[in-house]
């Protein structure tokens, strides 16, 4: 066999080897196309079905028996609502559990299992937690079919997104910061605030908005908890003219919330109202999508700025 | 004004510490054997070795840092000058501990924060609050650190935007600012350059008079430098301790002659 022969030989191999390169680049382009053109035609179909209704007065008026004049404001007031509660009970929960695990836990057999569990219970179907709210915070606490129970609810889905995200953001810090702030004398704690949570700030904020964009899409444990599905009236303001300005009213209140409000309205038999979930439906994605891109900012901008 | 106190006690032969049948274990594992050695106050002591030998276990039982993590525990003592305080002592806070003694890593490991506030953290969590204070000892700490003309007029940049000599000589302002007894060094200028090596080995001969050094280095040449004693150790064992001049020109032991002739190691 002489030396011609050899390369002909070996360039017939490569050339028989990167068909199976062209074959699997056309599966990945494929199977990627078939995810994303799906998306696009829903969401383009939505588009054309919802954007003749996305006026001003739709996000200012009330859900109403007539679908021209029919929106959404009691349903995105009572989203901001329940998703105010759900951060404020979700983010210092979260993120404490975060700081125990992954600073003072001891490594031992029972910091593992709870380790598993939270792990676990972020695929718990979140109508399960709707049950469970129903038992605990509607009946068992008195909540009531109110803004707090669906936020609290809500808060206790998110809760293993927000603890998993803190984790991972405040292991993502070298040891050699920590073990130099010990150095210098520092308590755990002094570590762990001067440190450790602002330097993974970026990281547990994703984590947050993540968790929250889930949380605002939810229907099923909103519905098992007993939300209303028409809702003419506004809750009180939080923000009030008089002294002491604040308000907690609200939290009692009946509400609803943006998919509930599209669920009642693609279960009305007219064709205008099938419009009007449509155009609720795109204000629900572009809220989440605006969230997600937020969240994509953080992690991969601000994050920037740390280099280890 | 001089942050450091001053040399009440010239002779060189002062001890500012001493160890005594120390040992050490990873929990089962032994990493330090039955280890007797004295510290000389404001001078600098090398502790040099093959890798693994323990030189760096034996420089973080000073700061009490094996104390972070579990099952690791210290047998005999590190009695501290002039109070007689055993820094090993189960009674005795590590943290006390890491007040008193100082230390530069490895790598340069500065905080993500200000060049300012890098060097202020040590005495912020020692409760100083005033502004003027601690302007004046941050200044003093930059020019002890040989850095304070290069970084006077960005004292509010990122640490992180500084070279790593820099970076390793910010360590060094940080852990001066506290006034230490003793600092230690964890091979300060093995992530370094040449000309960055040489500019911390010229700080180190700079601050030799004002604090009492302890410096791990896996470079003889640079154990011979700057040092005024130097500790052989091997597998968790001192072989050989003494002036650096006796230790590099005549050994004692055969095993430190063939290390620092390099026939090993």
């Amino acid at each position: 066999m002489n030396n011609t022969d050899n390369i002909n030989e070996i360039r017939t191999i490569i050339a028989r080897h990167k068909r199976w390169d062209l074959l699997a680049l056309t599966a990945g382009v494929i199977a990627l196309m078939i995810a994303v053109l799906t998306f696009i035609a829903l969401f383009g179909n939505m588009m054309v079905d919802g954007m003749p209704r996305l006026t001003w007065e739709f996000f200012t008026s009330f859900p109403s028996r007539k679908p021209e004049s029919a929106g959404i404001l009691s349903a995105w007031v009572g989203t901001t609502l329940v998703m105010l509660v759900t951060a404020a009970a979700a983010v210092p929960l979260g993120v404490a559990a975060g700081i125990y695990l992954e600073e003072y836990a001891p490594k031992n057999f029972i910091t593992e299992i709870i380790e598993i569990n939270v792990t676990n219970l972020a695929g718990v179907p979140s109508i399960i937690y709707g049950l469970l709210a129903l038992g605990l915070f509607v009946y068992q606490l008195g909540l009531g079919q109110s803004i707090l129970t669906a936020g609290l609810t809500l808060a206790l889905l998110i809760l293993p997104i927000v603890i998993v995200a803190t984790r991972e953001a405040i292991r993502s810090i070298p040891l050699t910061i920590r073990e130099s702030a010990f150095a210098l004398g520092a308590t755990k704690w002094q570590t762990v605030a001067d440190h450790v949570l602002p330097y993974s700030a970026a990281g547990i904020l994703t984590g947050i908005i993540i968790g929250l964009a889930r949380a605002i899409g939810e229907t099923a444990p909103i519905i098992t908890i007993g939300a209303l599905t028409f809702i003419a009236f506004l809750p009180p303001s939080p923000i009030q003219d008089q002294f002491p300005f604040l308000s907690f009213e609200w939290l009692m209140e009946p509400f609803t919330v943006m998919p509930i409000q599209m669920f009642n309205w693609i279960s009305r038999p007219q064709e205008a109202f099938q419009h009007n979930a449509a155009a609720a439906g795109l204000v629900l994605v572009i809220m989440t999508l605006l969230m997600n891109g937020l969240a994509i900012y953080l992690r991969y901008y601000l994050r920037k700025k740390i280099k280890w | 004004m001089q942050i450091f106190k001053p040399a009440s006690t010239a002779s060189p032969t002062v001890q500012k510490a001493a160890v005594n049948q120390l040992n050490f274990y990873y929990g089962a594992y032994q990493a330090l054997k039955n280890i007797n050695m004295v510290v000389h106050e404001k001078q600098v002591t090398a502790l040099i070795g093959p890798s693994g030998c323990g030189k760096s276990t034996f420089l973080r039982c000073f700061n009490r840092m094996h104390d972070l993590y579990p099952h690791n525990h210290y047998e005999g003592e590190i009695l501290l000058y002039p109070d007689n305080e055993n820094i090993l002592s189960p009674e005795i806070d590590p943290i006390e501990v890491r007040m008193r003694i100082s230390m530069v890593f490895q790598k340069p490991n500065p905080f993500p924060k200000s060049i300012f506030e890098n060097v202020a953290y040590g005495l912020r969590i020692r409760g100083v609050k005033r502004r003027s204070i601690l302007e004046e000892r941050v200044e003093n700490a930059l020019r002890n650190a040989a850095l304070w003309e290069e970084v006077k007029d960005r004292l509010e940049d990122l640490a992180f935007n500084l070279s790593g000599g820099q970076q390793q000589r910010l360590c060094i302002a940080r852990a001066l600012a506290t006034d230490p007894e003793i600092l230690l060094f964890d091979e300060p200028t093995s992530a370094l350059d040449p000309i960055a090596t040489a500019s911390i080995e010229e700080l180190i001969s700079d601050i030799r008079n004002k604090v009492t050094i302890l410096i791990v280095t896996h470079n003889m040449q640079q154990a011979a430098r700057v040092s005024d004693y130097t500790a052989y150790m091997y597998m968790g064992e001192l072989i050989e301790f003494g002036a650096t001049d006796n230790i590099f020109i005549k050994p004692k032991n055969k095993q430190t002659e063939d290390y620092i002739t390099g026939r090993f190691g």
